[in-house]
């Protein structure tokens, strides 16, 4: 079992996919990695040796922002926006898009869930 | 797509003129401003500028974190007071107008 960033590996995957499993490693961050240490792509993460995990592991330690502290990073980022009482802070404050995406429809993904709003028709009657 | 580097950040150069003039003086005196699409530069910084949103001047006091970002961003131009029709916020806001 080949423990990476606090991460366990799964075993039965190649090394290139099992990578990405990482916070912060993506498919071809994954592919530099490990051209880098000299392992093959194809090769299974549990088929790894104690040496390729620990060169992979030293060099995703040197070259790369991982997990906690990438996510400190981002969370770093946004609590920045907000401070500074910006747009885009704003637009993070109440969880909405925030690049100019439109909000009549769509923008589930930051909206959350719909809810409906209840006794729109009524006032509609009463008009 | 972000702005050429060659060319240096966009600041109205009147409104440039006039933060330098202040920063020669030494006193702090808030600036009108319609140029919300300037660029804040590092001078700017402690000074307090009132950025027109179309309707009203909202003063914004610049500090290091806004350096790179343009004054418009400080001043938003649409207030949201809610959804019509809403009950609670019909009860409090539609009652009054």
């Amino acid at each position: 079992m080949a423990r990476i960033a606090g991460i366990d590996l799964p075993k039965n995957k190649r090394s290139e996919i099992g990578l990405t499993y990482i916070y912060g490693l993506s498919r071809s961050s994954a592919q530099k990695i490990l051209s880098a240490a000299g392992v093959d792509w194809n090769k299974r993460i549990g088929e790894l040796s104690d040496d390729e995990v620990a060169k992979i592991r030293s060099i995703i330690t040197s070259d790369y922002k991982v997990e906690g502290a990438l996510r400190a990073e981002t969370q770093m980022n946004i609590k920045r926006l907000m401070d500074i009482n910006c747009y885009r802070g704003l637009r993070h404050r109440k969880g909405l898009p925030v690049r100019g995406q439109r909000t009549r429809t769509n923008a589930r993904s930051r909206k959350g869930k719909r809810k409906t709003v209840a006794g729109k028709k009524k006032a509609i009657a009463k008009k | 797509m972000s702005r050429s580097i060659k060319k240096g950040p966009y600041v109205d150069p009147k409104l440039l003129v006039k933060i330098q003039e202040l920063a020669k003086s030494g006193q702090k005196k808030v600036i009108k401003t319609w140029s919300r699409s300037s660029t804040i530069t590092p001078e700017f910084v402690g000074h307090t500028l009132a950025v027109h949103n179309g309707n009203k001047f909202i003063p914004v006091y610049i500090h290091e974190g806004m350096v790179g970002h343009k004054l418009g961003e400080f001043a938003p131009t649409r207030i949201f007071r809610g959804h019509p029709g809403l009950k609670s916020e019909a009860t409090t806001t539609t009652t009054e107008a």
